[in-house]
Formats: structure tokens, sequence, C-alpha cells
């Protein structure tokens, strides 16, 4: 899904790249809500996270396999502007150092992998949040409807820059039906591994999950009845 | 899709010390940036395209030779593109446009340019950022995106995934040995019931681990930004010295649209 150079032609890269530009400076204001001193290693780790699991391939179908996008996923973990700026790293390292993904394609990645992928997972996932009961099934529910949903529509919005500024003359409508349908599969996959992450980290440390936040509740500590006596004479 | 990038940030890296591994980073970054820029500006159905790849080629095949960097190095590092090529392969079948007859196919004569360039275009440049990465290790490449005043959060996102992306990548592959060593082979789609807990259980270990980093950075006086060393710089002749490639690019480009 990365896209590579001179797959689009310089005027579409260069209007992406100003896309992208302007996305993550939004992010980098967004972001300070989320983001303290205290949580900015942590967004180094989740971009490293997801960069680990961007190396896990899936099977899909017909010998292709595909792999996570993450983008939905560290929405819901670390928060949608955080997860832009890890993103943004991610495809910053991935071109630089390993040239996937063009260089001059950076700003193409950055707008279909960083903002349309989250806008629309982190969007759904609002959106199914609030109408969907206030628990971890509502939860784990929204969030994997999310990731299944950023895959194609990331898929499909290439198309349209593909259309607009892609050098070859091809018949759109085939491409179209190839991507998404790949794509609906991938997204498939993705929204499997999302919930299935999300799910493991709720249960073990829901405190990680920043959109499942609602769900926590202070527990009040309760004392145990018949151990009132013992505790006194143990402060004797 | 693409394909794995084994070894970790560091196996990109060609350790030397030949000209190319001695020029600042950023005037690197910017030199690579202004080449690919060039090649992607060629137009794809002039008739003197191919003339000029092959002149980027040259051009990036010079670099190489005076960076010392084993031509086996750059073919590794073209890997990444097969998916695509598989997509170029199929544009002259797939493109509309006058059709042509070669070899007893008829294609598309738009679709064979357009695959060609797509190919072309890829290719020079997925060499361009091979070279980058191979005379450039992780820290310089963090160093020139700093001087090139990438925003600080980026910046600190950026050295935390230089220096944990070993960590975690270990962390990864000792797992995938325990699943395949208990007879896990991931052929179908039964294996993300496997792979999902196995990521989110990757995901907890990243994260504790970078929390306990994080205190121990904070009970060493860690402020937010680390400590860099002075800034270097980066005179007009090492300037001169990384810029004659995207220069000789734009002299190839000015030749070819001045003659052809």
């Amino acid at each position: 899904m990365h896209v590579p150079d001179g797959f689009l032609d310089a005027t579409t890269s260069t209007g992406t790249a100003a896309v992208a530009a302007a996305g993550v400076a939004l992010a980098l204001r967004g972001s300070r809500h989320e983001l303290d001193e205290r949580t900015a290693p942590m967004a180094g780790l989740t971009a490293v996270f997801v960069f680990a699991v961007q190396m896990m391939n899936f099977p899909v179908a017909f010998g292709t396999s595909g792999h996570l996008m993450g983008g939905a996923l560290a929405a819901v973990l670390v928060g949608p502007w955080t997860a832009v700026l890890c993103l943004t790293v991610v495809l910053m390292v991935q071109a630089l150092v390993f040239a996937d993904g063009g260089l001059t394609a950076l700003g193409t990645n950055v707008t279909l992998l960083g903002l349309v992928a989250i806008g629309v997972g982190y969007g759904v996932f609002r959106g199914l949040r609030a109408v969907l009961p206030a628990t971890r099934t509502g939860l784990l529910t929204s969030a994997g409807v999310g990731a299944f949903l950023s895959v194609p529509t990331a898929a499909l919005v290439f198309v349209g820059l593909f259309g607009l500024g892609g050098v070859a003359d091809v018949a759109l409508g085939p491409v179209t039906a190839a991507m998404v349908g790949v794509h609906l599969l991938i997204g498939l996959g993705e929204a499997v591994i999302t919930v299935a992450v999300l799910g493991a980290v709720f249960t073990v440390r829901p405190d990680l999950v920043r959109g499942g936040r609602h769900l926590l509740r202070a527990r009040e500590l309760a004392p145990r009845p018949g151990l009132a006596g013992a505790t006194a004479v143990d402060a004797r | 899709m693409g394909a794995g990038h084994g070894g970790g940030l560091a196996a990109a890296y060609v350790p030397g010390d030949s000209p190319v591994h001695r020029l600042e980073p950023h005037t690197k970054l910017v030199a690579v940036l202004t080449f690919a820029l060039v090649v992607v500006a060629t137009p794809v159905h002039a008739g003197w395209a191919p003339l000029a790849y092959a002149g980027f080629l040259l051009l990036l095949l010079t670099v190489a030779g005076v960076a010392r960097v084993r031509p086996g190095r750059l073919l590794r590092g073209l890997v990444v593109e097969v998916p695509f090529v598989l997509f170029a392969v199929l544009l002259p079948f797939v493109s509309r446009g006058p059709r042509t007859d070669v070899l007893g196919l008829s294609l598309s004569e738009s679709g064979l340019a357009a695959g060609g360039s797509i190919l072309a275009k890829a290719t020079l440049s997925v060499l361009a950022a091979t070279l980058l990465a191979a005379t450039t290790d992780a820290r310089g490449l963090l160093r020139g995106l700093e001087r090139l005043r990438l925003p600080t959060v980026l910046v600190q996102i950026l050295s935390f995934m230089i220096r944990y992306t070993d960590v975690v990548g270990g962390e990864l592959r000792r797992m995938q040995v325990a699943r395949e060593s208990r007879g896990f082979r991931g052929r179908h789609l039964g294996a993300l019931k496997v792979l999902g807990p196995a990521a989110g259980s990757l995901f907890i270990r990243s994260y504790e681990r970078g929390e306990r980093v994080h205190l121990a950075m904070l009970s060493r006086g860690y402020t937010g930004r680390l400590p860099s060393g002075p800034v270097a710089v980066a005179g007009g002749r090492a300037w001169a010295t990384a810029l004659s490639l995207p220069l000789a690019a734009v002299a190839v480009l000015a030749g070819g649209s001045l003659l052809g």
C-alpha cells in the first residue's frame, strides 16, 4: 500500500504533500492535549510497535498477503493526533531507510495511511462508541468496524488520486473494483488484529487504551467484612 | 505489501569512510530528495525519456562507486518494489489507447510508456534512497532531519523509534520462533487468531519497556530534549559536493528536453 515514486505525477504529489504538511501541523497542535513530556517516549514506542506489526504479513487470497496499517489501532490506543504523528514518523523511516514508499510520494503516503485511514477509522470509532453500550464489547466492536472501513477507504482515495494524477491511462472501473476488493479482505484482517490487540491490551493494562478511558472507573476501596478486627489488632 | 524489513534499522547502513559517508547528513537528505523530484518530473511520454533514465542511473552508479557500496547491497534495496513491478507489467495489457503488437501480444502504447516509466522512476528513486541509507547511519539521519527543522515532537518520536526498533524487533522475532517451533504455519486466515493476541502482547511489552526506560531517563535528568553535540556547519563546498548529484540530474533533464 506504500505508493512509490513515479506513480503519481509531480502536481498530484505536491498537492498531497501540502495536504499532509497541513495535517501534520494540525496534529502537532492537537497532540498537545494528548502528549505531555511524559508521554512523548510512549508515542515513540507506539511508532516502533506500528512499524513492527507492519512487518507481520497475513495471507489474504490468491497468494497475496497484506499487513496491518495500524492507523485505527494507534488512534484508539494513543489518540488520533498522536497516531498521525506516529504514522508519519513510521512512513518517514520506511521511505528513508528502507526505500519502501517513494520520497516524493511521502506526502501521498502520509495523506492515505495517516490522515485518511486515521480520520475514517477514528471517526467511525467515535461515532459507534457513542451509540453502542459502554462496555468492553462495545469498545472493541467500534474499533473493529473503524479499522475495517479505514482500509478500503484509503484504497478508494488512492484510486481517486490515481484518476487525478496517475501516469497511466487505465479504465478506472476495473482498477477500483480490484483495489477495493482486495482491500476489503485486508480490512478484515486489519479489523481482526485491531480487535485482538485492543482486547489483549484492555485486559492487561486498560489504562493504556486512550479510547476506552470512559470505561475506567475509579475503584472504591471497599473494606472486606471480617478484616476490620484483624487490622485493629495489627495496628496495636 | 512491503517485503520484510529484516535485520532492523542498522542493517541498512554500510560502514565506510568514503567522501559520501563523510558528507553532512542534512546535505545528503536535501540532495536525494531533490534528485527524486527531478526523476519524477521527467515527462513520461517524451521520446528521450529512456535516455534520461539511463543518464540518471549512470549518475547513481557513479555515486555508488565513490561510496564503495556494493552492487549486491543496491539490488537488495530493490526488493521493496516487487509488488509494483507486477502492477507495471500489467499496465500495457489493461491500458486504453492505440494498441501495438509486441511478440504477438496486443499491448497499449501509452500503457507501455507508463509501465516503463513507473518501473524506471521507482527503481531510480529506490536506488537513491538505498544509497542514502547505506552511507548514513540512523543517528546521522536523525541529526540531519533535526538540522532541517523537523518539529521537535517528530524528532523525539523518531529518536525513540530508532533506539527501540531493534529491541522490539528482537521481541517479535523471539515470539515468531516460539510460534513456529510449536508448529505454527501462517498460511490461512485462521492464523489471525494466533497473530492478533501475539501483536497485543507485543504492544504491552514494548509499552512497559518504554515506561521503564522513560522513568530511568527522568531520574537521570531528562528534560524532553536530548543534548546533541555542537551543530555541524556545512560550508559551501560540502553543499556543492552534495548537490552535484541533483544538479547533474537537472542537466540531464535539461539536455533531454533541449535536444529531444
